[in-house]
């Protein structure tokens, strides 16, 4: 089902409303966000320059850091009459960042996580639970007004107390699972403790995941857990740029389709900063084509993606986000080496030797780095030959060498040593002193 | 019939073998024997318990991941030679040892555990030269 007409315009007629739209956003926030009117000022560039989609390239970036340096209100461009919500990104890595929203801001945020909710599997029949945190974070609230929209039945069960959550789950019949991937793959993981089979007592049709990447490998660990029956599809967008509510993949799973008249996507060089050509990969930009309270132009994602603008199968039109190959803030150096630990997961996920649960940890001894990963041995894989155990750290190892080009150290741990996650996952900890990440 | 031996994974972190052994007490299940060398990461934890199947299960509850391996029991009596005896027979049918532990010392004779490549061929060798085989319910037993 496509949700709303124009998802499926043609290429004239979106560019039309994505000019028009881009004029008036830089026209109005040049007026009523003195942040950016300094940065447009310092490169000498007036709103009357847009005259083509391609003139946004002349338009100066805003990074997190801008965002941080006006915390909390600095990028509202609108009276705080006017707000009618406020979230917040959960600021891990430093003071959060805040999002605001017009009435009329929400509207627009409920129809573009509809046509998402929509694409990646929803419908007016779907029994959905929201198994991401209700508070500050934009996902949960944000995928229950699109699904709201759409005429889904809702079940508001956050996060916490997974066993819980498996019980609704069965008693209500629930389809449709809104949570990160890691997250539902834990849902799945207790509920065999719980002596169930995921399979059969819970009969999800459709996982709508965000939140955090979504690998090739998770999402086939997902349907092989979950049973044949489950269309996986993961949706975009982050909090500084309102939420979920950009992209998200239909089931032909070749992209995420942009709300276009929403947000004008680019890909820029992240070195350089100058924009790609359509089609190669570097990190994603976007610029809010339909903002009240904080109209953000020019983003900068970190997020690595390329854009695709063959037609989809589904119907849709509109210009499609590939699949992400992680961020540029996510990107570890390793050796000289740039690693992402999307690579990484990708090799372990493929291994029935072990569990789908791993932790990469980057050390420094003397001046050499040093990559170790912990992954927990599958049950029913447990030997009683040291060589056999040995041959499973040694083929991990000789797996990554291929992909990497680098060795690794392979802690074999028994089960559910791990940590596991509810929100978002971070399998990754650098322990290098910090000077060192800069190089 | 060959004799249960518990392999249990043990990563090498203060207090796992503390933890499982920990386990098996409070299910009332008896350790007649142990055997673990002293490994980088991990170990295996060989045990002969009291109820194989029954301490498999909760350790598996405790999160540990095990195994249930077939190894023979011989009785050797106290006598020079007589582990010379059993190697030999074992290494003439042709047949590779794995390991071996001590399994105990009584009185009368001692008694080791060994996993073999063909424990079949290795048991009716063992016996062909004169050598007692431990049957499983009484080295569950001991």
């Amino acid at each position: 089902m496509i949700w709303a007409k124009e998802e499926t315009l043609s290429r004239s007629e979106i560019e039309e409303i994505q000019l028009a739209k881009l004029k008036k956003t830089v026209a109005y926030v040049y007026e009523n966000l003195p942040a950016y009117r300094v940065k447009m000022d310092a490169v000498g560039v007036k709103p009357d320059h847009i005259k083509t989609l391609a003139d946004v390239r002349h338009l100066p970036f805003i990074t997190k850091q801008d965002m941080r340096d006006q915390y909390p209100f600095g990028w509202f461009a609108v009276p705080q009459k006017d707000i009618v919500r406020i979230h917040a990104s959960s600021g891990t890595t430093g003071k959060p960042t805040v999002v605001g929203y017009t009435r009329r801001d929400l509207e627009n945020w409920a129809e573009c996580v509809a046509r998402l909710a929509c694409a990646g599997g929803a419908t007016p029949e779907s029994v959905a639970q929201i198994c991401f945190g209700y508070g500050m974070f934009t996902g949960a609230l944000g995928l229950h007004s699109g699904l709201e929209r759409i005429g889904a039945a809702i079940i508001p069960s956050s996060t916490g107390n997974t066993q819980k959550q498996i019980m609704y789950m069965k008693d209500f019949g629930t389809s449709l699972l809104v949570a990160t991937p890691s997250y539902a793959l834990r849902i799945a993981e207790v509920a065999m403790e719980m002596g169930l089979n995921p399979q059969k007592d819970i009969n999800l049709k459709v996982g709508l995941f965000g939140s955090e990447m979504l690998t090739e490998a998770i999402r086939a660990e997902c349907v092989k857990v979950f049973g044949d029956q489950i269309l996986v599809t993961s949706n975009y967008g982050m909090s500084e740029i309102g939420g979920p509510g950009v992209s998200g993949e239909c089931e032909y799973l070749c992209g995420f389709h942009i709300n276009e008249d929403h947000f004008l996507c680019e890909v820029i060089d992240p070195k350089t900063g100058e924009v790609l050509p359509m089609g190669e990969k570097g990190e994603l930009v976007v610029t809010c084509l339909d903002k009240e309270a904080q109209p953000l132009v020019r983003y900068r994602t970190r997020d690595i993606t390329r854009l695709i603008c063959e037609p989809c199968k589904c119907g849709r039109t509109t210009i499609r986000m590939e699949n992400f190959s992680g961020r540029t803030d996510d990107m570890l150096k390793i050796k000289g080496v740039n690693v992402f630990p999307s690579q990484i997961e990708e090799v372990l996920l493929s291994m029935d030797e072990i569990g789908p649960h791993y932790e990469i940890i980057v050390e420094k001894v003397g001046h050499t780095d040093k990559l170790t990963i912990r992954v927990e041995l599958a049950p029913e894989k447990m030997t009683d030959d040291y060589q056999k155990l040995n041959a499973i750290g040694k083929k991990i190892n000789a797996k990554l060498k291929v992909i990497l080009g680098l060795d690794t150290i392979i802690k074999l741990e028994s089960p559910n040593t791990l940590q596991r996650f509810e929100g978002k996952a971070k399998r990754v900890r650098d322990l290098r002193p910090k000077e060192t990440l800069m190089n | 019939m060959f004799i249960k031996q518990l392999s249990i994974f043990i990563e090498n972190r203060p207090g796992r073998i503390n933890e499982a052994t920990k386990a098996l007490a409070e299910s009332n299940i008896n350790i007649v024997c142990v055997s673990l060398s002293d490994t980088a990461d991990y170990g295996i934890f060989r045990l002969i318990v009291s109820n194989p199947k029954a301490a498999q299960e909760v350790l598996t509850e405790k999160g540990f991941s095990s195994t249930l391996t077939d190894v023979v029991g011989v009785k050797l009596p106290h006598h020079f030679g007589m582990l010379n005896k059993m190697t030999e027979a074992i290494t003439k049918a042709g047949v590779d040892l794995s390991y071996i532990y001590a399994f105990n010392s009584g009185k009368e004779n001692a008694a080791v555990i060994i996993k073999t490549s063909d424990n079949e061929k290795a048991e009716s060798a063992v016996k062909a030269a004169g050598l007692e085989v431990l049957n499983p319910s009484a080295a569950y037993n001991l």
